[in-house]
């Protein structure tokens, strides 16, 4: 078995059989992350480069245990500032990484389009990390992984994505996996954090959490962002709490079955209650460890295509 | 010297003129329409044309020359040269080089580098100073060294405050005030808001940053009298606004560019910078409107926005990448193709809209085909079938999303200044 394509650029279009396979191969990973000695040999002698021009801690770090538990060569390349501010193309960035031999790029960046680019610049497998407002694949892959970990199956569950749904990476990605999935999916917030057109993909809209938590069987619950300028989208987060977090009080009333993801980090108190981010209900650092095994599934599905 | 234009579909909707003739030039001025005698095509270099048509000049109201400030993109000398490809003998250029051309020793500076070329130059100045919507550019001396219009182009005017003594101001000169309409606080996306936006993850600019400022304008030159020129128009209300306007006998015009009648929003799933431009392609519907403005007349002309762009700049991650394309040499192929071949305008209307009314608009006399007037003349085929191949633009940059793309019409010669140029060559006639 192996996937229909070489890289990894969304979840868009990929096929339910492709999703499957991944999901069944990080299971077998997320084993060996239980073992003492957490390290398989299967990608020895491959290198790989995490490019990432925007900050990112917890998914960088991910990626790179993934490529580290895999025994690839991992380097990183890291910056905030985009190469036309260097004064270098991001072409000639590339350029410069692959003629040292890389096999696979993992890829974060402010602009939507950047790891389809890669593919049309470079000849090594492409993995998104995430590309502006569009896609983030391995948190949809392993936010799929979770709740099948928790609830036995995604077929015909409904997964309501909550949050600025219009600013995240991690909402389409959810969207494309789970709808492939069979899944039925959602989205609540604010009518500011909707984004144009979202009922054309036959999404439903809320607008009230506590109808979200009624009729779902897990919430993902989508970090507000206030470095992406959400504060202009919503007159406070005391506000948003008010109308749109997520508590226990509104749990227990509504859907105590229910099942809380969020991709990380959290701001307490804002979409999540402190009780709600440590309760029963969520699942938050199994989607962490999952990340990781995810990761590894994907980095070792890719790396060995055509080896 | 003498050229005759032998089987030449004149064609000259001001005049009412459209026959099948031959035509003598003699020095660059126009000797004789028919009635041409045996030792006269002896002595003359005879172009057979085979009822290629002949209407007066093609011409273009908004195009970057980046002359001066970004020679490395585009000069007035290359800029002209894609125009007189692209089958035009007049372009008017917008401000935005660096510096502006908001002093006369900039708009001087541009004329004299067109001087010697086949294709008029006329510069559009500055609306204010350095186009920062603060002071009023020197209008009355910007005008009296060959300016034609002004703008603020890659900006509106900032406030309606400023833009109403720029209106009051250039009604002494009778110059249309050209808009480029875009709320500022409702830009700074990388493509049209709209499903296709939400699909990429792309922040989008929606329709009605453009819709208020052509409202605003339409409004401020109803209260000041002053002439105002929509600027690439782009969506379908903003059409709307100008129709009603135009009705309520508001002194508005209208331009739009080939790429908004040409193409749609979904292209940009590619991710291809070369499909990112500002006002940026928008959606089916918004095209329709753009073809029904340009046949009822909302629309007065066709304007490339012919924006050129080195390829480092150009090939850069979506979101950095500069606005626009280049349109020159391939808008006349686009006009016939999605306009004329499709039976929405006829070759009358095309060439009001690529003649005659753009020069109206900037108050410059229209070429006539007289005995005795001076020949500035588009020839083109409009039966003729080609492929788009950047890799001969005469213009530097190659930014255009066209390439290998089957067109249409094609501009065959251009006359104009007592040169000629066809094919490939430009000479003295």
């Amino acid at each position: 078995m192996s996937l229909s394509s070489r890289h990894l650029l969304g979840l868009s279009g990929v096929p339910k059989e492709d999703i499957q396979l991944i999901l069944d191969t990080a299971r077998t990973f997320r084993e060996v992350l239980e073992r003492p000695i957490k390290k398989v040999p299967t990608l020895q002698g491959k290198t790989v480069v995490n490019l990432f021009y925007e900050n990112s801690t917890r998914t960088r770090i991910s990626f790179e245990l993934a490529q580290k538990r895999l025994s690839a060569d991992t380097i990183n390349f890291a910056t905030s500032t985009s190469s036309a501010k260097k004064g270098e193309t991001f072409k000639d960035t590339v350029r410069n990484i692959e003629a040292m031999k890389v096999d696979m790029i993992v890829v974060r960046h402010q602009s939507a389009g950047v790891p389809q680019y890669l593919t049309k610049i470079s000849k090594a497998n492409i993995i998104n990390a995430g590309d502006g407002l569009h896609e983030h694949p391995t948190q949809g892959l392993l936010d799929m992984y979770s709740i099948n970990e928790r609830l036995g199956r995604l077929e015909g569950l409904k997964v309501c994505i909550v949050g600025d749904v219009a600013h995240s990476r991690v909402a389409l990605s959810n969207i494309y996996g789970l709808k492939t999935m069979g899944a039925q999916v959602s989205v609540c917030g604010p009518s500011t954090m909707i984004p144009f057109g979202i009922e054309a993909l036959g999404i439903k809209v809320y607008h009230k959490i506590e109808e979200a938590l009624k009729e779902n069987d897990v919430l993902n619950v989508i970090r507000i962002q206030l470095e992406r300028d959400a504060g202009r989208r919503i007159p406070s987060l005391r506000e948003y709490h008010n109308y749109f977090g997520v508590t226990t009080e509104r749990i227990e009333k509504f859907n105590k079955d229910i099942v809380i993801l969020h991709p990380g980090p959290i701001n307490r108190g804002v979409e999540l209650s402190s009780e709600v981010a440590d309760g029963p209900y969520q699942v938050i650092l199994d989607q962490v460890t999952n990340g990781v095994a995810v990761r590894m599934a994907v980095l070792y599905l890719l790396g060995t295509m055509h080896s | 010297m003498k050229i005759i234009l032998k089987q030449v579909n004149l064609l000259h909707p001001e005049q009412k003129l459209n026959e099948q003739t031959d035509l003598l030039i003699e020095d660059g001025v126009i000797k004789k329409i028919g009635g041409i005698t045996e030792p006269e095509f002896k002595e003359a270099k005879v172009y057979e044309m085979n009822g290629k048509f002949c209407s007066p000049g093609f011409f273009d109201m908004h195009v970057h020359l980046r002359e001066p400030g970004r020679e490395d993109e585009e000069t007035v000398e290359t800029g002209c040269n894609a125009a007189a490809v692209g089958g035009f003998t007049g372009v008017a250029c917008m401000p935005n080089t660096n510096p502006d051309i908001d002093s006369a020793e900039v708009v001087r500076f541009i004329k004299e580098k067109a001087a010697r070329h086949l294709v008029d130059v006329f510069p559009v100045a500055a609306a204010t100073l350095a186009r920062k919507g603060e002071a009023i550019s020197p209008m009355l001396e910007l005008y009296e060294a060959g300016a034609v219009g002004f703008s603020d182009d890659g900006v509106a005017i900032k406030s309606a405050g400023i833009l109403r003594n720029v209106l009051e101001y250039s009604k002494m000169m009778d110059a249309p005030v050209i808009e480029h309409c875009e709320d500022e606080s409702l830009a700074g996306g990388a493509m049209n808001e709209s499903f296709t936006s939400t699909l990429l993850g792309l922040p989008g600019i929606p329709n009605v940053a453009e819709d208020l400022i052509v409202i605003r304008d339409i409004m401020m030159a109803e209260f000041t009298g002053g002439r105002v020129h929509i600027a690439h128009i782009s969506s379908k209300n903003a059409v709307d606004l100008v129709r009603q306007a135009k009705k309520k006998g508001i002194k508005v015009t209208a331009e739009v560019a080939p790429h908004h009648f040409a193409l749609t929003d979904d292209l940009l799933k590619t991710f291809d910078t070369n499909y990112k431009m500002n006002p940026p392609l928008r959606t089916r519907e918004d095209v329709d409107a753009m073809i029904e403005g340009l046949k009822d007349g909302t629309i007065d002309c066709i304007a490339s926005d012919h924006a050129p762009h080195s390829i480092e700049e150009k090939e850069m991650e979506f979101i950095y990448a500069p606005n626009g394309i280049l349109g020159l040499e391939t808008q006349i192929g686009l006009a016939i193709s999605e306009l004329v071949k499709k039976k929405h305008l006829t070759l009358d209307q095309l060439v009001e809209k690529f003649a005659i009314n753009p020069r109206k608009i900037l108050n410059l006399p229209v070429p006539k085909i007289k005995v005795g007037e001076l020949a500035n003349f588009t020839i083109f085929d409009p039966e003729q079938i080609w492929t788009v191949d950047i890799t001969k633009f005469k213009s530097k940059a190659k930014n255009s999303p066209y390439d290998k793309r089957l067109l249409t019409g094609k501009a065959v010669a251009v006359i104009n200044k007592k040169k000629m140029f066809i094919d490939e060559k430009m000479m003295e006639i």
